[in-house]
């Protein structure tokens, strides 16, 4: 029997999660508020991802940059990747919410999306 | 002079739920005065997500969080006016403003409600030794500057405190290609929330170090290297454990105050200890028919608190606006001890209240396994078991009317931590 100690990240109350494991199969999760928390634990010992944010710059637009984000979960250890991906990356205004601004990023099936809708200038 | 029957000052996430309940409410004549060019407030630069799953049942970013009230205001047709800044409220509730197209006005309102947000605390307050070389910014500009402007202020980066803004901005500079070699902060515990510790620090290796300083700033012209030192219980640097770090870029983010200037041109009254107006339960302040909301009354930790706190504002101005002041029969103070810091409200009106007040507070200090303890009077009405609780976090209780009312004799209610 094995414990590991997290924080669910889940919403922004961070419980404290202990995760009983045996063999690499999750046995309990405890210390979770709902169930959004349990979910987070196996995952997060078995294959951890996250939502990836950052702006990419805006052509023509009110401001320079319009914030992104990519639209589902991508592998954690994927983050840098998509990160560089995005660097060179530019749009037109106007821009939408929601537009689609890097579709399949890096091969993970997951678009990244605007999160702001920009204007033309 | 023009006049409305509600004026809000402020157009972030507050401001734009106290309108849109204030509307739902009743009141038809409402102007929001925002001095930046768009609505949304701070959430604006805030990009990355986590916000309103409480209140969407989803997680979106800053910005989109934002876009949903801008939605509810236009939906609306709830007026408001852009690049205005308002430069003082009168006791009796004149509001002067001040834009490029209409110059300075004149607006009297029959109810105001503030929700100006909070700012960063400055260096000045900071007392750090050394030059004043360039290099040296506050968390929530750099924040501005790498998400709206497009522009990285530097390349190796040290940040003095553990707010959340410096935790998100250590996260976005790593991402960007900067290197984050420490975050130093002076308390023993993180200001920050626990998820951004864990997201923004731990997934990258970045090293907290607790109950640390900035000794020294080196570089005449730019940051050249910071020194960092441990601190005793006294708060004082101790000898011999200083440590030196190289970089171009040092951030402050050394916790937010409420935006109460304007308040003070109105006579509010403010707490020493939030730097926010003292309210009663109904979210007014000291002067008769005017209200706050969101940071400007008390820096939270989730926006989705504002939200719901702001729109209690609305309700409430609506009622006064509709019905005028009643004085109240009776008001009981609420007494933070024992580790409570505070509580928003101050009191309660046992009469006039809503069915259920949420009272909201922060800890002084980091507790374990303890419990959040209430009582009216001498009596406990309750004692609910927390694990962990840390200044960084809002805590809540909530006080029932109809309980409340079988203490009709107390003067006072305690809320505080225990032990056992
Ligand atoms: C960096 C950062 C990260 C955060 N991260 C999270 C998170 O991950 N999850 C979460 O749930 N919450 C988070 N929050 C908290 C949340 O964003 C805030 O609690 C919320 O934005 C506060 O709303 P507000 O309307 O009170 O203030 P603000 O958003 O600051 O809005 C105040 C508005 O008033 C305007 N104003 C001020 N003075 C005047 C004047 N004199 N005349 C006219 N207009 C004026 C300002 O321009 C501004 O638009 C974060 C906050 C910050 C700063
Ligand atoms: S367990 Fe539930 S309540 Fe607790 S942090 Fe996770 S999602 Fe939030």
């Amino acid at each position: 029997m094995e414990e590991k100690h997290l924080t669910c990240i889940g919403c922004p109350m961070g419980c404290q999660l202990t995760v009983t494991m045996e063999n690499g199969e999750v046995k309990e999760v405890t210390g979770n508020t709902c169930k959004r928390g349990d979910v987070y634990a196996r995952k997060e010992v078995t294959d951890p991802t996250r939502i990836v944010t950052s702006s990419v710059k805006v052509n023509g637009g009110k401001i320079p940059m319009v914030s992104v984000k990519t639209k589902n979960d991508i592998p954690k250890g994927m983050i840098f990747e998509i990160c560089k991906a995005l660097t060179d990356v530019e749009v037109n205004a106007p821009v939408n919410i929601g537009d689609v601004v890097v579709p399949n990023v890096c091969g993970t099936g997951v678009d990244v999306i605007a999160t702001k809708s920009i204007p033309a200038a | 002079m023009q006049s409305y029957d509600l004026v809000i000052i402020g157009g972030g996430p507050a401001g734009l739920a106290a309108a849109v309940s204030a509307r739902d409410n009743g009141i038809e004549s409402i102007l929001i005065i925002e001095r930046d060019h768009e609505l949304g407030g701070i959430l604006n630069q805030c990009i990355h997500n986590g916000f309103g799953l409480h209140t969407f049942k989803e997680e979106l970013t800053g910005p989109e969080y934002a876009q949903r009230f801008i939605d509810q205001v236009k939906e609306r047709n709830i007026e408001y006016k852009l690049n205005t800044m308002v430069m003082d409220i009168s006791d009796k509730k004149v509001v002067t403003a001040m834009n490029r197209t209409d110059g300075m006005f004149e607006i009297q309102a029959k109810a105001v409600i503030l929700a100006m947000g909070c700012r960063e605390r400055s260096r000045g307050a900071l007392n750090i030794p050394g030059y004043r070389p360039a290099g040296i910014f506050s968390a929530g500009t750099a924040q501005r500057l790498v998400n709206i402007e497009g522009y990285m202020p530097g390349k190796k980066v040290v940040i003095l405190g553990s707010g959340d803004i410096g935790l998100i901005m250590a996260r976005r500079m790593t991402l960007e290609g900067a290197e984050v070699k420490v975050v130093a902060e002076l308390m023993p515990y993180s200001g920050g929330l626990k998820r951004n510790i864990v997201q923004c620090l731990d997934d990258f290796g970045i090293p907290l170090k607790l109950s640390h300083t900035v000794v020294d700033i080196e570089g005449k012209e730019r940051v050249e290297g910071i020194t960092i030192a441990e601190v005793g219980p006294d708060m004082k640097p101790i000898p011999g454990t200083e440590e030196h770090y190289e970089c171009d870029t040092l951030l402050l983010s050394c916790g937010l105050l409420p935006e109460n200037e304007l308040s003070k041109t109105a006579g509010v009254s403010l707490s020493p200890i939030t730097s926010g107006p003292v309210v009663n339960d109904s979210l007014e302040t000291s002067v008769e028919g005017i209200f706050a909301c969101g940071n400007v009354l008390h820096v939270h930790d989730l926006v989705d608190f504002v939200s719901e706190e702001a729109k209690n504002a609305g309700i409430n101005a609506a009622k006064y606006i509709k019905e005028g002041k009643k004085v109240a029969e009776k008001e009981i103070k609420i007494n933070p001890t024992g580790g409570v810091r505070y509580t928003v409200p101050v009191s309660i009106r046992p009469k006039e209240m809503d069915d259920s007040v949420t009272v909201r507070f922060r800890v002084g200090q980091v507790f374990k396994n303890s419990y959040v303890a209430m009582y009216y009077g001498d009596t406990q009405v309750l004692k609910r078991k927390k694990q962990i609780m840390a200044p960084g976090e809002m805590e809540q209780v909530i006080i029932k009317k109809e309980e409340l009312n079988n203490y009709p004799d107390i003067s006072e209610i305690t809320v505080k931590i225990e032990a056992e």
